[in-house]
């Protein structure tokens, strides 16, 4: 009994290396959601193509601009109603009371922090020191009435679909959509 | 299971290069196993290498966000100084395992 009760180990496992496949040099992961779980979900991504040696451009539109925000970043939330797997059999009515939501993303953060899982910010500062690169979409930001000022400084810059694409050049790169 | 004959030893090592006994780690080993990947080792490597072996002595798990708030490098410090995937390569100099992390 005691040994099912303890922590399970993460093992790690022994990858044979295969030179003449094609690796995957580079990854663009565009975020277009501003849920708690789909930003974290592209930053370990993108976070996670660095930490392989790979290249990584993140760009973030729409809602996802909420995350590259000054003033909303490390305040994201993780949504309580309409999604299903949270809580399962918890009714909609009560996911959707007054301050459940905020609650929920509490929870969550707290969970992260056990983890040690960085805030948003910290997040992204990590991405850039590893040369990692963050772009907020053009479009999205006109449409928010958000400006360069507005976003956290390593955003680098606001660029169009188009330059969004030619950040995806080259041989061995994925595009990643949330 | 393979091995390194480094010196006249035999250092038993897994499929991608990773040391079976950080015991058997050695700092001339480290230069070895370092310019392999391309990497002339200095002091600063080497503060961060022992730090490495330190922590996972003592069985904390080992993530980029933890060395970066190490005090020895910055992050940006880190991917500079073990580049091409700065957590994995340090680690198998150090002669400690592959690290279980996602961040």
């Amino acid at each position: 009994m005691q040994e099912i009760l303890e922590r399970p180990t993460t093992k790690v496992a022994e990858v044979p290396v295969d030179k003449n496949k094609g690796k995957v040099k580079k990854v663009l992961i565009i975020c277009s959601k501003g849920k708690l779980e789909d930003v974290y979900a592209a930053l370990v991504m993108a976070n996670g193509a660095l930490m392989e040696g790979m290249q990584a451009k993140m760009f973030f539109t729409f809602f996802g601009l909420e995350a590259i925000t000054k003033k909303n970043a490390d305040h994201l939330h993780t949504a309580t109603v309409g999604n299903p797997a949270f809580m399962p059999g918890m009714p909609t009515v009560v996911a959707g009371l007054p301050g459940f939501e905020a609650f929920a993303s509490y929870m969550m953060k707290k969970e992260m922090d056990k983890l040690d899982i960085p805030h948003v910010t910290e997040f992204l500062q990590m991405i850039e020191a590893g040369g990692g690169e963050i772009y907020a979409c053009k479009l999205a930001a006109d449409m928010f009435h958000l400006k360069k000022e507005d976003f956290v400084d390593e955003v680098k810059e606001i660029i169009t679909v188009g330059d969004m694409y030619a950040l995806a050049e080259g041989e061995g790169t994925q595009i990643i959509f949330i | 299971m393979e091995t390194l004959t480094y010196n006249g030893t035999q250092i038993e090592v897994n499929t991608e290069g990773y040391l079976k006994d950080m015991n058997q780690w050695t700092p001339e080993l480290a230069r070895t196993m370092a310019s392999q990947e391309g990497i002339d080792l200095t002091e600063k490597h080497f503060d961060v290498l022992n730090w490495l072996r330190t922590k996972q002595a003592e069985g904390t798990a080992l993530s980029i966000r933890k060395i970066g708030n190490s005090g020895l490098v910055d992050i940006k410090q880190f991917y500079a100084l073990f580049p091409g995937g700065p957590l994995k390569i340090s680690s198998k100099i150090a002669g400690i395992p592959k690290p279980a992390s996602c961040i």
